[in-house]
């Protein structure tokens, strides 16, 4: 799952996918802005075909939390 | 998926909303012609753009429900594929002085004329940002702009919408995504014509075209700010009244 969300985060910020680690928290170490980390969002939903409404964003700072919170969606590895 | 880009006005059964419907269609639009309780009337604006060789569809709605908005752009986009142009145009009246006025008059102009233009756009961004375009077109009033006594709760909703339409402006910029408002002033639709004579009277006095404004002048600007042309204007309102709010 790691290996597709650097590819669509990378792409998303125009950065390398090496650059994106687990830990990673997108505003603070990848320079997201709010807009970029909905527009991430969209692209995992398309991706992973689980909806993440608006409001669980709150949960959501660095790639690890997305990681976990695909998983509680019964999202595969 | 349509080839046409599609555009929602809401309130677009009558009056100024059915002007930039048709405009809009007349322009390459595929418009849907959104109403709350005029079903006939918002079939025959659709039956109009098609005998005119364009696309649309009516779709009940009303603004001022938020969770109804929500199913209503959601099935819209799952039906057309794309959201493109979004005009918030739906608005009521209640008229009276703020001495008289009640907490429900109060209540039912906001929830329709600045709830409601929140509640479309709060659902149709998502779509806009996925296709990192958009237009939202909200319509203020001169009223929003000057005040008018026997308005406080429209003139505050109207005022309100210049504030939504500058913020959201702000927040969407950087994905070249318009927000703009536009402000008419007087127009003869329905909405004036439950004005009594004396006060229609003395609000032509105070119009310097001394005429009042007829809906297609405020679709013309709707449309220009809708099109390719007006790709680098956002967070601006434009009155179109006449010369009433000059200098303001
Ligand atoms: N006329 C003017 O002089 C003037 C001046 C400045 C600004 N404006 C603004 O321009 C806009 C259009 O005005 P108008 O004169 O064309 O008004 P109008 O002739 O009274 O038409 C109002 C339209 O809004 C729709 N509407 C009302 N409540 C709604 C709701 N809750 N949900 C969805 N649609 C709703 C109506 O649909 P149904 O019939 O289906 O209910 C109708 O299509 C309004 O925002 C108004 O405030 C008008």
């Amino acid at each position: 799952m790691l290996e597709k969300l650097q590819e669509i985060i990378a792409e998303q910020l125009g950065i390398e996918a090496a650059e994106v680690k687990a830990e990673s928290n997108f505003k603070d170490d990848l320079n997201a802005d709010s807009l970029d980390l909905f527009e991430m969002i969209m692209a995992m939903e398309e991706e992973f075909g689980v909806e993440i409404p608006s409001d669980d964003l709150d949960q959501i700072a660095t790639v690890q939390d997305v990681m976990d919170y695909l998983k509680n969606k019964g999202v595969e590895e | 998926m349509l080839d046409k880009k599609v555009a929602l006005v809401t309130g677009a059964s009558r009056g100024i909303g059915a002007s930039v419907a048709k405009k809009l269609a007349n322009n390459g639009n595929f418009v849907i012609v959104n109403y709350n309780g005029s079903k006939e009337r918002a079939e025959r604006v659709v039956d109009e753009i098609k005998a005119a060789g364009g696309g649309a569809a009516a779709v009940q709605c009303d603004v001022s429900d938020f969770e109804a908005c929500g199913a209503f752009i959601t099935e819209l986009i799952k039906t057309y594929g794309r959201l493109d142009i979004l005009v918030n145009n739906a608005g009521i009246t209640k008229d009276g002085l703020l001495m008289k006025m009640s907490e429900s008059d109060f209540d039912a102009v906001i929830n329709t004329n600045l709830k409601g233009a929140f509640n479309t756009i709060r659902h149709a961004s998502r779509q806009f940002l996925k296709q990192r375009s958009g237009r939202i077109i909200n319509i203020s009033s001169v009223s929003g702009l000057l005040g008018n006594a026997g308005q406080a709760n429209y003139a505050a909703s109207k005022a309100g919408v210049i504030g939504l339409t500058r913020s959201v402006a702000r927040e969407l910029a950087s994905r070249q995504i318009t927000v703009n408002a536009v402000a008419p002033g007087f127009v003869g639709t329905e909405m004036i014509e439950a004005m009594t004579d004396s006060a229609k009277e003395s609000m032509t006095g105070m119009i310097p075209f001394g005429r009042i404004g007829e809906p297609e002048e405020i679709a013309e600007t709707v449309a220009f700010l809708a099109s390719d042309g007006a790709r680098y204007i956002t967070g601006q309102v434009i009155a179109v009244d006449g010369g009433m709010s000059i200098g303001c």
